[in-house]
């Protein structure tokens, strides 16, 4: 599946409900299916700053894709699910594709009251650093 | 008996309706809401006498320039003090604590005297006392608490020494809702020579305040968490310690007379209020003080404190919730932690239910450090709050626990 492939199913899974409690509690359930990283890779330097709460984000090259853990503290059970998000559409494909991506989803799953305001700098941190790993993998290839 | 139906009809923002549910706003330590009298004192300056004061000689100019003096008057009566030029008007709470600090710290203060504030403090009133230690070489020291989030006084007094040049401490906490002892504090700070401020935002919408009887040589607070307009507060000060101290912003009507050689400077309390201010919030500060008075400190405080029994009773009642901040003598402000459960997710959904609360450190990382948190989850009522909106929490923390479980 592509990532706008990847992004128009989860837009859909979000169509399902119509009040953001049951969107929450979906995300919070994503999160909770994230699978561990290595605590090695709870690192300074792969923690994403911006959000009130702590999230790890650890990105290498798996052949030809891009592949990406993530974890949070776990207590930031929202936090978690958020990023699972990201992994869910972003993870293991070619750089390129997560260089360019275009993540109309976020706006589209209608879930703008933890999106936006503080908790926004942690996810646009995290899309950042990805795009940015992305990018530096597409360099070394070329 | 304050009718508090009527009272929420004032504020036409509680009939906000947020995620398909009604608004319970408990994030009043914030900021407050505002009446209908404020909003429209706001509106009535803009529409009949919008003017710059004190320059002009025209109609408008004389009426804002009065209008904007009645509530200097107005807030000299509110804090009790002795003369109405010891009111400075500021941006806030802040503003006030950076211009004692840059004005009296830089003067008055040499390396080596020791500044004390508390462990309790909001950043407010820490970081300017740091700017003005590293640039002067003063010490400050902090008063300890202990584990209910009280000032331990013992230590304070041991603290203090002919060393001690000045003491600022926060009257209620924002964070846990304590009430200091700030009499005593004054009073033994004076013993040793040293002058004292007192942050008051927290205090001023809740607490009646004399600065004449505590005796405090400055007191700092914002009105907009008093039902009033953002960005103006006040600054008081004793006026001789006011007249000897140099004004630290340059312009507008703080002069006297400039020419390239020289300035002087105007009297107080225009020296300290350089440039155009914030006229209209002045102005409708007038308002909210008298809608503050109107209602009556003590109606408010004795219905807020019904408030916060009511709701520290129901909040124990949640499996896996504590408290954070017993202090026996608090205001209307309940704090806490949830096992397993990050305060922002906790915010988060309690949003999702229309309901407003502060989570994190409030601007209170050191004593969020002391008690060994990275923050919590804070309710803080006002004159405009129910019984049935704090069912309405209960009802939402059980939600939040079922969710995260
Ligand atoms: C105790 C205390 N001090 C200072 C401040 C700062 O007030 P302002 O932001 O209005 O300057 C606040 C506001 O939250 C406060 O609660």
């Amino acid at each position: 599946m592509t990532i706008n492939e990847k992004q128009d199913e989860l837009i859909e899974d979000f169509e399902l409900f119509d009040d953001q409690l049951d969107k929450t509690q979906y995300i919070i359930d994503l999160g909770k299916k994230l699978s561990p990283i290595a605590e090695d890779y709870k690192t300074d330097e792969n923690l994403i700053r911006g959000c009130q709460s702590k999230v790890w984000l650890h990105s290498e090259m798996r052949g030809d894709v891009v592949h990406f853990e993530a974890d949070s503290e776990p207590t930031a059970q929202i936090s978690k699910g958020l990023v699972s998000l990201l992994i869910k559409i972003l993870s293991d494909e070619k750089p390129e594709d997560v260089a360019n991506a275009d993540l109309y989803f976020i706006d589209k799953i209608g879930m703008s009251s933890i999106i936006t305001s503080r908790r926004a700098g942690g996810l646009a941190s995290m899309i950042a650093r990805m795009k940015e790993f992305a990018q530096r993998a597409t360099e070394k290839v070329s | 008996m304050l009718d508090i139906q009527k009272i929420r009809q004032d504020f036409p923002i509680l009939n906000e309706v947020i995620n398909g549910k009604p608004l319970v706003y408990f994030d009043n330590a914030a900021t407050t809401q505002k009446p209908l009298p404020v909003l429209n004192a706001l509106t009535r300056y803009y529409e009949h006498y919008n003017a710059n004061i004190h320059r002009g000689i025209h109609h408008l100019a004389e009426k804002a320039t009065s209008a904007f003096e009645a509530s200097r008057h107005k807030i000299q009566t509110f804090l009790n003090a002795r003369h109405v030029e010891e009111i400075i008007f500021t941006y806030g709470t802040t503003d006030g604590i950076n211009l004692v600090a840059q004005s009296y710290g830089r003067t008055f203060l040499k390396e080596g005297d020791e500044i004390i504030i508390s462990t309790m403090e909001h950043h407010s009133n820490i970081v300017p006392w740091q700017m003005l230690c590293e640039e002067k070489g003063c010490v400050l020291r902090v008063i300890p608490i202990n584990d209910e989030g009280e000032l331990l006084m013992d230590e304070y007094e041991k603290m203090l020494s002919e060393k001690t040049k000045f003491v600022s401490v926060v009257h209620v906490s924002n964070a846990l809702g304590t009430i200091n002892p700030v009499a005593e504090i004054i009073e033994k700070a004076h013993a040793v020579g040293a002058k004292v401020l007192i942050d008051g935002a927290q205090a001023s919408s809740h607490i009646d305040i004399d600065v004449q009887a505590l005796d405090c040589d400055f007191y700092v607070f914002s009105l907009h968490k008093l039902y009033g307009p953002t960005g103006m507060g006040a600054l008081y000060g004793k006026k001789d310690i006011l007249n000897a101290m140099p004004p630290y912003r340059g312009g507008g009507e703080m002069i006297k007379e400039v020419t390239f050689a020289k300035t002087t400077y105007s009297d107080l309390p225009y020296k300290f209020e350089a440039g155009t201010p914030n006229i209209a919030d002045v102005v409708a500060a007038y308002t909210a003080v008298e809608y503050v008075e109107t209602l009556g400190k003590k109606q408010i405080a004795d219905y807020e404190h019904e408030l916060l029994v009511y709701g520290t009773d129901a909040l124990n009642t949640i499996g896996g919730l504590r408290l954070v901040g017993t202090a026996k003598e608090k205001v209307s402000v309940i704090s806490f932690v949830m096992d397993g459960i990050h305060p922002q997710d906790v915010g988060v959904i309690l949003d999702q239910q229309g309901i407003a609360v502060r989570t994190g450190h409030h601007c209170t990382q050191p004593l969020m450090q002391r008690l060994g948190i990275p923050g919590t989850s804070r309710a803080s009522f006002a004159v405009y709050n129910t019984k049935e909106e704090i069912d309405k929490l209960v009802v939402g923390l059980e939600r939040v626990k079922k969710m995260l479980s």
